[in-house]
């Protein structure tokens, strides 16, 4: 099952290697990986998504959870949530084609940012499916690339995640 | 407030720790805090032959003391000597705090001479690691170190210093914190009170209940507690290899190891009971066998400090988090209470038959019970351990290599007290004997400590026989010479249909009764079984020198029982080369 784990980590040096190393030295996966700063400093916020069943998530929790640079985390699966992920996508839009991409995009609340004479640059965001599903809908399009920020995410409602 | 250079805060916050040994290797990278060391610094430097030795030395320093061992090694050549004792300690979970020197800050992402990502090296084989940034942080980062080190599950905990924040014409205000606080670093305190009710709910119910225990409950220091509660209730207790000396071995209700190599009682006694209490094991695949047939009428409770060893391998139905003997006191006054309650419990009829059942597969095949090895033809290593054991009255910290002689030190010595047993099991590193001896005999000069090990073994780290004669250290090496890399034939024999590949050393060795000699210790050689005895205590009674005894053993015995791998069970054993369970 897939499962959003988000993690509060000391911003050390060295901090986001042994989260990684972790996954890498136990054979864990990771699908998505993001990490940035918070509004505390000494902070940052890494969601990671992976895919195990429930014996082998309990385990990269408490793996993770073991990491001393790890002040605190949340399988976020667990409960309701919100998820986001971010995407920009550069395809080549000549012709007929650049009315039907920008109706598409309009489609996935998407927005061109970016327009060349013969490419557009689209912003997206959503869920990791929506994000899918925009790229399968570019179809024909052709795509010449494609960067995402990983999945970052939320509970929903009272519960936060904090010291 | 005093000021200090780098290098005098690292000599001083040692100090300030109570560090009582440093093993380590001097280079470049550390020179300054070498300096500060000679002229600051009371505590003895141990200096070795590689910084492998360091680091088992000191790893056997903290297994027999208790307390964290510390390894001083410089950048590039050395912190990387020193990785597989880093590795061998933080797989049995040993506290150990590393000081590496690493290059100057300006030159760190530059290839710079002898410079390698130490951090980065180390990092699957640390509880912990510091790459330190400012000369001010040092003694703050020693303290984190040794608190991270022996705290919780304790292991070993690598802080890399860039040389230049040691220079000794920079000065700081030095102060060494007396406790720490890390918000992101809390082991667990206590057992969860529910689980230890259900738990003992459990154990008291029990028809054919085992104890099963590992190193955990030796660096948990609750050996007493753990001795305690299982004569309370009269359940029979296995050791793992590494539990080895956490219940007296010459007690009635011991059953041996368990394992791989474990006593068949104790392996047969794990296979058919109905409950389990693991107590600071972690069900390792050298205990389980396959994980699939391990033990199918057993409802499991384990107790363990580290989350992560709990259903890791094998699904625990009562789990307890904590330290183990918070934990093992607030099951025995459970069990108090619960018993005035019920004074029948645990069904004392039940128990009877167990333990006639046991003392049926003891008598069958226990090692301790008769002799399981021909006595006739060459002294057999079995022998060997057995008077080792006799001469030194059982009371000899004994530290091994890896290997057969490891197993048979393991079945034959048989330890009362925690402690005494040291050896790599979760690593198996060959060359850990030698020097980790080294590190016990300067902890405790007064006892016996012997280092069992194999000719291949012994030569990974021989050249700490000059560390040795430098610092008088007078251990009694015995080497259970069978002229092979014996554990690797025995698995080519029973594997391999007898292919013997890149086993053995064609005539090579060296004539080890001169090599002691050579480095200003005593040799003796043993070949006849009537000597035995004799040239054992020859050994021990020579308390001031180092004694290398070079015993010629019988190159074809095999170490039994042994689990039969792939898909067998705990109850699957090899008895001899001819008889299976
Ligand atoms: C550093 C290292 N390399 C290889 C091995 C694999 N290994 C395990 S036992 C063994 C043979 C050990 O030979 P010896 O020390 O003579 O002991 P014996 O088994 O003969 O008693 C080997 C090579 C190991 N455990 N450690
Ligand atoms: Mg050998």
């Amino acid at each position: 099952m897939r499962r959003i784990i988000s993690v509060l980590l000391e911003n050390e040096p060295g901090a986001l290697s042994r989260v990684v190393g972790l996954f890498s030295q136990r054979g864990y996966n990771i699908e998505t990986l993001n990490v940035a700063p918070t509004e505390d400093t000494t902070l940052s916020r890494l969601t990671v998504t992976t895919i195990g069943d429930d014996r082998k998530i309990e385990q990269i929790t408490k793996q993770l959870n073991k990491l001393v640079d790890v002040v605190k985390l949340v399988d976020l699966t667990e409960g309701a949530h919100i998820e986001r992920d971010l995407m920009l996508i550069k395809v080549r839009a000549t012709g007929a084609q650049r009315a039907e991409i920008k109706r598409c995009t309009d489609i996935f609340r998407g927005q061109i940012v970016d327009v060349g004479p013969s490419v557009y640059t689209i912003m997206l965001s959503g869920t990791a499916d929506k994000l899918d599903s925009f790229v399968e809908a570019m179809g024909d399009a052709a795509i010449l690339e494609v960067v995402r920020s990983g999945v970052a995410g939320i509970a929903r409602g009272e519960k936060v995640l904090r010291l | 407030m005093e000021l200090l250079s780098g290098g005098e805060m690292i000599a001083r916050a040692l100090q300030d720790e109570g560090v009582e040994f440093i093993y380590g290797y001097p280079g470049g990278a550390v020179l300054h805090i070498y300096d500060a060391l000679f002229k600051e610094s009371s505590i003895p430097h141990i200096l070795v032959r590689h910084e492998q030795a360091a680091t088992h030395a000191a790893d056997g320093y903290a297994r027999a003391t208790g307390k964290p061992g510390v390894v001083l090694v410089t950048s590039g050549p050395g912190a990387t000597n020193a990785i597989t004792g880093i590795a061998t300690a933080y797989m049995d979970s040993i506290p150990m705090v590393v000081l590496s020197g690493q290059v100057q800050s300006h030159l760190i992402g530059e290839d710079a001479f002898q410079e390698t990502d130490m951090v980065g090296i180390s990092r699957p084989i640390v509880k912990h690691s510091f790459l330190v940034q400012r000369a001010e942080d040092i003694p703050a980062t020693i303290k984190k170190a040794f608190h991270i080190a022996t705290s919780g599950r304790p292991g070993p905990v690598v802080v890399d210093i860039p040389k230049d924040l040691t220079k000794p014409d920079e000065k700081h205000a030095y102060e060494y914190p007396g406790s720490v606080k890390m918000r992101s670093y809390n082991p667990a305190s206590r057992g969860h009170s529910g689980q230890t009710k259900k738990a003992v709910k459990l154990l008291l119910g029990a028809k054919r209940p085992v104890i099963y225990s590992g190193g955990g409950v030796i660096l948990g220091n609750s050996s007493e507690l753990l001795t305690e509660l299982a004569q309370m209730l009269n359940y029979p207790v296995t050791n793992t290899l590494m539990g080895l000396g956490a219940y007296p071995a010459t007690d009635r209700q011991f059953l041996g190891m368990l394992g791989m190599h474990g006593f068949y009682e104790a392996n047969m006694a794990m296979h058919h009971a109905d409950v389990i209490l693991a107590v600071g094991a972690r069900l390792d695949d050298r205990v389980t066998n396959t994980v699939d047939k391990f033990c199918p009428s057993a409802k499991i409770i384990h107790i363990d400090i580290d989350p992560t060893s709990i259903s890791k391998t094998v699904q625990a139905d009562i789990p307890i988090v904590g330290p183990v003997d918070a934990v093992l006191k607030d099951m025995m006054s459970l069990i108090n209470q619960q018993r005035e309650e019920q004074p029948d419990l645990p069904d004392a009829v039940a128990l009877e038959r167990w333990w006639q059942q046991i003392e049926q597969w003891r008598a069958a095949h226990g090692l301790w019970t008769a002799p399981r090895y021909e006595t006739g033809g060459p002294i057999k290593p079995q022998q060997v351990i057995e008077s080792l054991y006799r001469v030194t009255d059982g009371e000899a910290f004994v530290t091994s290599d890896v290997g057969q002689h490891q197993m048979f030190a393991a079945q034959y010595y048989k330890f009362d007290k925690p402690r005494r047993w040291i050896n790599s099991g979760g690593l198996g590193t060959m060359g850990f004997g030698l020097p980790s001896a080294m590190g016990v005999k300067l902890a405790f000069p007064d006892s016996d400590v012997a280092c069992v090990t194999g000719e291949g073994s012994i030569q990974m780290n021989i050249q700490e026989l000059s560390t040795c004669s430098q610092y008088g250290i007078p251990v009694k090496i015995i080497n259970l010479h069978n002229g092979y890399l014996g554990m690797v034939k025995q698995w080519q024999d029973m594997q391999y249909e007898g292919r013997h590949s890149e086993s053995a050393y064609s005539n090579s060795l060296p004539d080890f009764v001169k090599l002691a000699e050579a480095y200003g210790h005593v040799g003796i050689h043993i070949e006849d079984r009537a000597e035995l005895d004799a040239k054992m205590e020859e050994a021990f009674a020579l308390k001031d020198k180092l004694v290398f005894v070079d015993v010629m053993v019988d190159p074809a015995e095999h170490v039994y029982p042994m689990h039969v791998a792939p898909n067998g069970s705990m109850a699957d054993m090899w008895l001899s080369k001819t008889e299976r369970t």
